[in-house]
């Protein structure tokens, strides 16, 4: 589960588990988390968690919620951002990753899975039932969407139905800890993998050198002879794309499959030559 | 009409680098100008039942329909043209059958799949969608996104509780609000578009869109564009590179020429003695 860690001066105060779909932060005492400073308005801020993400939303405070620096209306929190109130430091925990073992568990959840409008209906009545907070800042269509995404953390299938779903804005706190599915890393860029470049060796502009920085590159003159260098994990390669003839390398035709290259091999393409090289 | 010399059409499928079964299926018949993508969902192997029934009842009962009929042709009742109609009745045909296997058969039991159709004709292109599954579009150079996804992030994004930047970190990019075979009954949305000859059209499963960005999946067909086969390799190959934790499945299909419905004058005098 995600928390915040309270500190002042670098001292910490408390952690606090982000346990409720709306955790409010300010200087009265209704808050969930009372911060008793005057540059802390009343009702200063509000933390809504929805599954595995939390927001955070500064309620028009007069000092304003500063996030890592700068100042925020709304804003996604991400693991170890740090919120500003005044003197005080939050700290954002968000959930931890789970274990490599529990790998199975982890790719049902990603599996794409439908929200059903007939059992929502029974979730967000359940939830209800149970005794959820009511949900005033937030629309009732908003908070339908949410409510779908709770009983989804909850059973698993769960299901949209903001239309008919009626006052669905009484969504209840989550009532199981979502399913612990990190959230989906950005797609991996190839890294700590050398640079290749090529350096023409004939035609006009023999001596010319070009960095190979992005995924896939092409050569050649397009309706002659065009060729692909793709940088990947293991390493670059080059493919035929068009054009009668196929490139050449070191005095070889390629095939159609891609041609693994190593450092310092020749290529041949549309009557140009060049090399191809891996930077230090 | 046969466009099998009019639309080139390449496809890719893989389980990538996760997962031991491909949930994804996809279909193409280029003489018809039609192309459908499933990615199906369920436990055991009831993903792949749900999204080979989607494309194979779709892909056959459209083949017989347009054996005696043009997708252009004016219905004498309403005054529309038949596609929408045919289209739309085609995916709750195939949406029954799905449900009354999951209903029938226990191992079944809430199976379920997205789907995207397109169906090119008279120099245009009509887009069925239901889930997260996709369309792109590249023309003039321009890499765009045709369908919009039914997910609850997508709703999240359009109720302004997050923007599209916050979108790629969240969590639950896999929960659909829309899908073949979940219900009795189902409202596909669609779409029609004009076509150019020279546009480039994308049909893919998440398994693309969530592993590689948009901007590199736009560079890439831009790159290998007179390649597809190549390209459509290509775009699964970079999803595997970067993880490949889902199926990703690539339809890709280029407009070559023109392609109008009616033939001249004497064509249209044919429609109207219809």
């Amino acid at each position: 589960m995600a928390k915040l860690i309270l500190s002042m001066d670098g001292l910490v105060l408390k952690e606090i588990p982000l346990t409720k779909e709306r955790t409010t932060l300010g200087r009265k005492p209704h808050n969930d988390i009372q911060i008793d400073n005057l540059a802390v308005s009343g009702e200063h801020a509000v933390i809504v968690t929805i599954l595995n993400d939390s927001f955070l939303e500064d309620l028009g405070s007069t000092n304003g919620t500063v996030v890592n620096g700068n100042p925020v209306k709304k804003h996604f929190l991400q693991n170890n951002d740090v919120i500003e109130l005044g003197k005080y430091k939050l700290k954002f925990i968000g959930e931890a990753a789970p274990a490599a073992g529990a790998g199975g568990d982890k790719a049902d959840f990603e599996k794409t899975m439908v929200l059903r409008p007939s059992t929502m209906k029974a979730a967000a009545q359940a939830a209800a039932a149970a005794g959820g907070g009511a949900q005033a800042a937030v629309a009732a269509r908003q908070a339908a969407v949410q409510a779908a995404g709770q009983s989804a953390a909850a059973t698993g299938i769960a299901d949209k139905d903001a239309a008919k779903a009626p006052a669905a804005a009484a969504a209840a706190p989550a009532a199981a800890p979502a399913p612990g599915a990190a959230p989906a890393a950005p797609a991996a860029k190839p890294s700590g993998q050398p640079l290749g470049a090529i350096q023409l060796l004939s035609g006009g502009n023999a001596g010319k050198e070009l960095e190979l920085t992005k995924p896939l590159t092409t050569l050649g003159k397009p309706g002659v002879q065009v060729a692909v260098l793709t940088r990947r994990p293991q390493g670059y390669f080059i493919t035929h794309v068009e054009g009668a003839a196929r490139p050449e390398v070191n005095g070889q035709q390629i095939g159609a499959a891609p041609h693994a290259l190593k450092d310092h091999d020749v290529i041949e393409l549309a009557g140009i030559k060049m090399e191809f090289f891996l930077k230090a | 009409m046969d466009l099998t010399q009019i639309l080139e059409i390449a496809t890719c499928t893989d389980p990538g680098m996760v997962r031991s079964h491909n949930e994804d299926s996809i279909a193409a018949d280029a003489a018809n100008g039609l192309v459908v993508l499933a990615d199906g969902m369920g436990g055991y192997n009831a993903g792949e039942v749900a999204s080979g029934m989607a494309t194979t009842v779709i892909v056959t009962e459209m083949r017989q329909i347009l054996t005696g009929s043009k997708p252009y042709q004016v219905d004498a009742k309403t005054k529309e043209e038949i596609a929408p109609k045919i289209v739309r009745e085609q995916v709750l045909k195939a949406n029954t059958s799905i449900y009354q296997a999951a209903q029938t058969q226990p191992q079944y039991a809430g199976m379920g799949t997205t789907l995207v159709v397109c169906l090119y004709y008279d120099n245009r292109m009509l887009v069925a969608h239901l889930g997260d599954s996709r369309l792109y579009m590249l023309r003039d150079g321009k890499f765009k996104q045709v369908t919009r996804d039914h997910s609850l992030l997508q709703e999240q994004i359009d109720s302004g509780i997050i923007t599209a930047e916050q979108a790629k970190k969240a969590a639950h990019k896999n929960l659909v609000t829309k899908a073949l075979g979940i219900d009795p009954t189902v409202e596909p949305e669609i779409h029609e578009y004009p076509t150019k000859p020279g546009d480039i059209y994308l049909l893919c499963s998440d398994g693309l869109c969530d592993m590689v960005e948009d901007d590199d999946i736009g560079m890439t067909l831009q790159a290998l564009g007179a390649n597809l086969k190549l390209a459509a390799e290509q775009l699964v190959q970079m999803a595997n590179d970067n993880g490949g934790r889902d199926n990703v499945s690539v339809i890709l299909v280029r407009v070559l020429r023109e392609y109008p419905g009616t033939k001249g004058m004497m064509g249209k005098v044919f429609g109207w003695l219809k």
